[in-house]
């Protein structure tokens, strides 16, 4: 019985510079908003919609370049498994943001 | 139980802890912890001196074998499931003699019962019907797909003791200190600091965030098992149903524990820190942690039900002596049931005060899941027709199963109306509902799944007439002891009731006591079982010699039982989705191969035992305040991991002469056996290979 070392197989698993964008990138979109919140610049519908839409970017941005997703045909399963987290997170949110808009109309929560 | 003095601040050693916190005083406790504590030294003492340490030790809990985790579990699962009907029989014998003039109000006191009730629904779902069915998962779904062991055997080992040390913080609450008197999901405000300032929901947190974790790491690791190692040539619509659908139960579970955990962990910043999230002031919300535990507790029946779903259509297709009626259609189901089960949570609190459009479409999708569920119903029933029906015990489990769930099924379309909801919300009906969906849905399921794979794990058959005898036993104790609670759900009774004033209530809840009687038969005959049937483990009418006792289908059967430690010598090439058969067919089965080839195996690993149990320090440690044994218990499962990163000698290889040893035993006592069963010859022979027959044609 010998012994062995297994490495990490399957994916590719990205360069320097894939890692270093991918750091840049998320750094810059963690900065607007918290820049936003922080001086008050925008007005709260503003800075809201800017929270959200720099946090969905970066999802992608680490998607892309931390997990190195993309479209091609070996990469079947993540994409499959991509898809279906998008679809249960809208379930969750969406309904989540629906039922609450009813129980705060209905319920005077935050009255 | 011990009414917790409550210590403001904690002490630098001992935190909240004190003597007073240990219940030697309570009529009820105390005798089961001087059981507890007398049976656990006993139990040391036999150990040490059959001096099994060693030996427990290096095949046991270092392993990370799948087969051994599996069993490990459903051991851990059956003690746990004494534990949980033990709650059972003290409410439900409570509720009887509260009704009663002559026995007055029970002997239970209010925070006691609520503890029990709150126990018996934390230990049965997360510590009995999880670790059942994550254990007979991890003995046959690698067997299923040829698979050697699971992707990541460490992470299992780990994961089992993540487990382990939950189920053990619930069983030291009833000893040091109290449980949780919250209801099972712990709804907030009232398990908040202000309403709930006792550990007890502190040991319910921890011993589901603990446990939850480690349901988590064994979704990765099946979900990427299934879809990393299966045999060459067995595409994804050939696996096995069993296989299918753990594979769907466990993408369910690998999106729904975060949000547990999530979840859990802002209770925790709620309740350590004197955060916000779902109290009543400061900006807090209370009905969000009812959505948020919701939208992870529906996944989580659908997580709970699936591979019970996939255990009947291995046994209902084996004993049939046919493939399974429309497999592709039994898949579509189960993926549509992984989507759809996102969609329903609502359901759970129609009454919280959403408008009509929100509660109509939570009601209608309810409704909407039913449909793939029924589908499953008409598969098992046309997989039975026509075929040549063998009622071996775990097919009268599929029975059993067919009956009561579908009884539980419409009861739930019935609360599935929104309208209907209002009336029957929170009272004993949706208990009844649920335990008549989770008891004949699941727990049936899997009781079939044990008693046909039981052979496959241990090499032993279990006694058929005793197992006939249990499910009768429960199949009766089920209706007697829950129709009365229909009954009395349709007549107002609410839920969880410490005292009842109605007493025309008390004669159900009488009949109710039947019942629990009868169950509780059916599981000391399902413990006299195992323990009879593995006395006579060399008995040849319990030994099983050939690894396929029951003339089966798939690839599970091709080795011996229990299976070597590699699994397979050889892994045969797929070309069916019920390759033994099609082996079998062909006369192929139970030959050697041209030659074997040398086996690639991990090495059993200390970091499972040690960094799970190391959580339990950590848990109890925040569970009291005691933050010095939070730190060093951090601080230690921290070096730990670092050591364990630093380990190179982790697999190694099984040599070709060795395997040829095992091997060659195993076929010689498989000589000349390789077609079925004499008496299912006729049966099977009409069936032809899956890639060119339609299976769900009938035989004529």
């Amino acid at each position: 019985m010998s012994s062995s070392e297994t490495g990490p197989g399957g994916q590719a698993h990205g360069s320097v510079k894939e890692y270093v964008t991918g750091l840049i990138l998320s750094i810059i979109l963690t900065v607007i908003p918290f820049y936003l919140v922080m001086s008050g610049a925008g007005s709260d519908t503003f800075t809201v919609i800017a929270i959200v839409v720099a946090a969905i970017a970066q999802v992608l941005v680490q998607m892309v370049f931390f997990l190195h997703m993309n479209g091609s045909s070996e990469q079947t399963w993540l994409t499959v498994s991509a898809v279906y987290t998008v679809f249960i997170l809208l379930f969750v949110i969406v309904g989540s943001l629906w039922i609450f808009e009813h129980l705060n109309h209905n319920m005077l929560m935050g009255h | 139980m011990v009414q917790t003095d409550l210590i403001k601040d904690p002490h630098v050693l001992t935190g909240k802890l004190h003597w007073g916190v240990i219940p030697f005083h309570d009529p009820v406790v105390a005798p089961v912890m001087a059981a507890a504590v007398l049976g656990g030294l006993l139990l040391v003492a036999f150990i040490t001196y059959k001096k099994l340490w060693g030996y427990l030790w290096s095949e046991w809990f270092t392993s990370v074998d799948h087969k051994k985790i599996g069993i490990m579990y459903c051991i851990v699962a059956l003690v746990m499931l004494v534990r949980g009907f033990s709650d059972a029989i003290m409410m439900r014998t409570h509720q009887a003699l509260s009704t009663s003039d002559s026995f007055g109000e029970g002997f239970l006191p209010p925070e006691h019962y609520d503890q029990i009730f709150t126990a018996h629904g934390v230990i049965m779902i997360f510590f009995v019907a999880t670790p059942l069915m994550i254990g007979i998962m991890n003995v046959i779904m690698p067997l299923q797909i040829g698979a050697r062991d699971v992707a990541f055997p460490f992470l299992n080992s780990l994961s089992f003791y993540l487990f382990l040390v939950g189920a053990l913080l619930v069983n030291i609450s009833l000893f040091v200190g109290e449980f949780a008197a919250v209801g099972w999901l712990a709804y907030t405000p009232l398990s908040g600091i202000e309403y709930s300032p006792g550990v007890g929901v502190d040991y319910w947190i921890w011993a589901l965030q603990i446990s939850g974790i480690g349901t988590t790491l064994t979704a990765v690791n099946f979900v990427a098992t299934i879809l990393k190692m299966r045999a060459p040539g067995m595409t994804m619509m050939k696996m096995p149903v069993f296989t299918w659908t753990t594979f769907c139960a466990n993408i369910i579970a690998l999106v729904i524990f975060p949000i547990l955990t999530v979840a859990i962990a802002q209770l925790t910043l709620d309740r350590y820190l004197d955060f916000n999230f779902f109290t009543n002031d400061d900006g807090g919300n209370q009905m969000m942690w009812v959505n948020l535990i919701w939208a992870w507790g529906h996944p989580e029946v659908y997580f709970l039900v699936l591979p019970a779903f996939g255990m009947i259509s291995e046994v209902t297709a084996t004993f049939s002596r046919k493939r399974l009626f429309g497999y592709v259609s039994l898949i579509w189901a189960t993926i549509a049931i992984t989507i759809l089960s996102f969609l329903v949570w609502l359901h759970h609190f129609f009454t919280m005060g959403s408008g009509a459009s929100v509660n109509a479409f939570f009601g209608i999708m309810t409704m909407i899941i039913g449909i793939p569920t029924g589908v499953k119903l008409y598969n098992w029933i046309f997989t039975m027709y026509k075929g040549r029906v063998e009622l071996t015990a775990s097919m009268w489990w599929v029975i059993a199963m067919l009956i009561t769930f579908t009884v539980g099924g419409m009861t739930g379309v019935m609360l599935s109306i929104p309208a209907n909801d209002f009336m029957l919300h929170n009272s004993m009906f949706v208990p009844a509902h649920f335990h008549n969906v989770i008891i004949g849905g699941a727990v049936y399921g899997y009781f079939a799944g044990f008693t046909y794979w039981f052979p496959k794990a241990t090499g032993v058959k279990l006694n058929e007439t005793l197992g006939k005898w249990s499910v009768a036993l429960w199949f009766f104790g089920y209706f007697f002891a829950w129709v009365p609670l229909y009954i009395t759900g349709f007549d107002g009774m609410t839920r969880r009731l410490q005292y009842i004033d109605n007493p025309e209530w008390q004669a159900y809840m009488y009949i109710a006591i039947i019942g629990v009687a009868l169950i509780a038969a059916g599981i000391g005959t399902q413990v006299f079982n195992i323990a009879w049937s593995l006395y006579n483990r060399n008995n040849p009418k319990y030994k099983d010699e050939t690894g396929d006792p029951w003339d089966a289908h798939t690839l599970e059967w091709y080795t011996t039982s229990p299976p070597q430690f590699y699994n397979f010598g050889d892994v045969p090439y797929i070309n069916d989705r019920d390759p033994l058969l099609e082996m079998k067919q062909k006369g192929i089965a139970y030959k050697r191969p041209e030659k074997y080839e040398r086996i690639h195996m991990p090495k059993n690993t200390w970091a499972g035992p040690v960094l799970g149990l190391l959580t339990l320090p950590m848990g109890f440690g925040f569970v009291w305040h005691i933050w010095w044994m939070v730190i060093a218990a951090v601080v230690a499962i921290f070096a730990c991991w670092v050591k364990l990163n630093f380990e190179r000698d982790k697999d190694y290889y099984v040599e070709v002469p060795e395997v040829e040893a095992i091997e060659g035993k195993f076929l010689k006592s498989n000589e000349g056996r390789s077609y079925y069963f004499e008496k299912n010859a006729k049966y099977y022979k009409k069936w032809k290979p899956s890639d060119q027959n339609d299976s769900t044609v009938v035989a004529k």
